[in-house]
């Protein structure tokens, strides 16, 4: 299929992502490249296939439930761009006074 | 240099300190820095570690790793120590815990020398793709090193640390493995815990060793594994001794007809063929085995592993950790300017395919689709390893290339063909280096074996190295 610019703005907002006009071209033509080659997996007859979600081989993995301090406050503002004592700082949403 | 842990252990006996070696040890790393395997070198810590270490040989307290310097890909968790994942959204960022699988390690008296180079998050097959420069492989350094785990096959291949720690989600470790002549081992989905290995694709990655030989590929693989309640995706199948490897007897083998029949550098395949009928007439039994599911595997490879990517690094948001644009305005424009302009080119090509393949409209068509034919490739896998212990193969159809070589994406991402299958299906899958080069450049043997049977892979590789060595 190939890929249009108004699917890549739709799934770059998705993403949070944004591209000026030449890096969405390019962006663009990878896409288009890649998912006509994933593609290629609709020769695969999968009539009847379960998909395959979980690796691992154990089932139901439990464990007791107990509180426990993994992280403290500290640490989890350690490596924030921007926090006061207690919280994650992000910039201004209003503009003006 | 010391070449593996035997000489080490040797040094060791004959009276120099685990500080001694380190030392050596930090003296390489200064004398090869042209071939930027190393992001950071924790001398300071290293330092500290390797006293701890002496006093603890002293008195007769040490665990099985004294004075083994381990080096460690820029993704696993070190807590106090920086780790960025290559990636510019993540310099400076500092790990707040240990990695379940280093801590073991550590745990056995190794000292951790420093973090190394390798693609963003993981993303790449010749270790082109990090923010902060390319790695040179010291066999030839005009080419790469393989990737993503290109800094810890090249620290390996120098001789810059004894061991090294990568991580493999579709060859990143085999890979980088066959292209500078080191061993590298990928488990069994499971066998090693993946916490405080930042995330690539969840159900893909695993962590697992870079050496010099087989013994000390074991002896790392042996302590690492086992479960783990920091992740419940780590097996509680019990972990049998890897070490000592012991050359096993007669192998029952099955190879794919097709993987023969790609584009394979024909020096390669020479080698895989003599080695095939070498095998037969010493007795073993090697049968082919049709396998019409090479060509789809790089294409689900790409589907599943795009798609847990754009979900695991949905976490860079510019707000709890990691780069901020100091352009944004809000949360929205803080969100898509922090991570448009942290992360680089491949990855944000891979987070918008993932998100693409999940995205309403396609998540059937596509995802779903290759999760289905996951489970086909799965079964039929187990099918063959029912009849025969191992698949072998070739680890890469290529040797080293040239650094800018390969510029188209899919072109890169077929560099994968013969290693994705074993993350695709969970199988265990070791690089063993072929003795034969080719101008000057490795390439490997890769035996993909059981779920969890990692001792006999050991051991087999073991018997294959007769052969190929």
């Amino acid at each position: 299929m190939e890929i249009s610019d108004s699917l890549v703005d739709h799934i770059a907002n998705l993403a949070k992502l944004e591209f000026n006009d030449s890096e969405k071209e390019a962006i663009r033509q990878d896409m288009s490249k890649i998912v006509n080659f994933m593609s290629k997996l609709n020769e695969i007859d999968t009539e009847n296939v379960e998909p395959l979600m979980f690796m691992s081989h154990d089932i139901n993995v439990l464990r007791e439930d107990i509180p426990a301090v993994t992280i403290t406050k500290e640490e989890a503002l350690k490596n924030a761009p921007k926090k006061d004592s207690d919280y994650f700082r992000i910039p201004k949403v209003l503009q003006g006074k | 240099m010391y070449k593996n842990f035997a000489e080490v252990k040797s040094a060791l006996a004959s009276g120099r300190r685990v500080v001694d070696i380190l030392e050596d040890y930090l003296k390489r790393i200064e004398s090869k820095k042209q071939l930027n395997a190393f992001l950071e070198v924790f001398s300071e810590s290293a330092r500290q570690r390797a006293k701890e270490v002496d006093a603890k040989i002293a008195d007769g307290t040490a665990g099985r790793l004294a004075g083994m310097i381990i080096g460690i890909k820029d993704n696993i968790c070190y807590k106090n120590h920086k780790v960025s994942a290559s990636s510019k959204i993540l310099e400076n960022f500092e790990s707040l815990y240990t990695a379940t699988a280093l801590q073991r390690l550590i745990d056995e008296d190794a000292v951790i020398i420093g973090r190394l180079n390798c693609d963003e998050f993981a993303m790449g097959s010749s270790n082109e793709n990090s923010a902060f420069g390319n790695v040179l492989n010291p066999l030839n350094e005009d080419c790469v090193p393989g990737g993503s785990s290109g800094g810890s096959a090249a620290a390996v291949a120098a001789n810059l640390c004894t061991v090294a720690l990568g991580s493999d989600t579709g060859g990143s470790i085999r890979q980088p493995a066959s292209f500078t002549g080191t061993y590298g081992i990928k488990p069994t989905y499971g066998r090693i815990s993946r916490y405080g290995l930042i995330a690539y694709a969840s159900s893909f990655d695993q962590i697992g060793a870079f050496a010099n030989d087989l013994e000390d590929t074991a002896l790392v693989t042996e302590i690492m594994a086992g479960a783990d309640e920091m992740d419940s995706t780590s097996s509680r199948e019990e972990v049998t001794d890897y070490t000592p490897v012991l050359p096993a007897g007669k192998l029952k083998i099955a190879y794919i007809k097709e993987c023969l029949e790609i584009g394979v550098n024909a020096h390669i395949k020479e080698a895989f063929l003599k080695l095939i009928e070498e095998l037969k007439a010493d007795g073993h039994e090697v049968t082919e085995v049709s396998f019409p599911y090479l060509d789809y595997m790089v294409p689900m490879y790409y589907v599943l592993t795009t798609a847990e990517a754009s979900s695991n690094l949905s976490r860079f948001d510019g707000v709890h950790y990691g780069y901020r644009s100091p352009n944004a305005q809000g949360t929205e424009e803080t969100y898509k300017k922090s991570r448009s302009e942290g992360f680089g080119a491949e990855v944000k090509r891979r987070i918008m395919t993932g998100t693409f393949v999940l995205s309403h409209g396609y998540y059937d068509a596509y995802y779903s689709k290759a999760q289905k034919v996951r489970r086909v490739l799965q079964e039929k896998t187990n099918e063959i390893l029912a009849q025969a212990d191992f698949i072998i193969s070739p680890a890469s159809p290529n040797v080293a290339f040239k650094r800018g070589a390969i510029s188209e994406p899919i072109e890169m991402y077929l560099q994968d063909i013969y290693t994705v299958h074993a993350n695709l299906t969970g199988h265990p899958a070791i690089a063993i280096p072929h003795g034969q080069k080719i101008d000057g450049l490795p390439f490997a043997v890769q035996l993909m074996g059981k779920f969890f049977k990692e001792k006999e892979l050991f051991d087999y590789s073991k018997l294959l190295e007769k052969y190929i060595q």
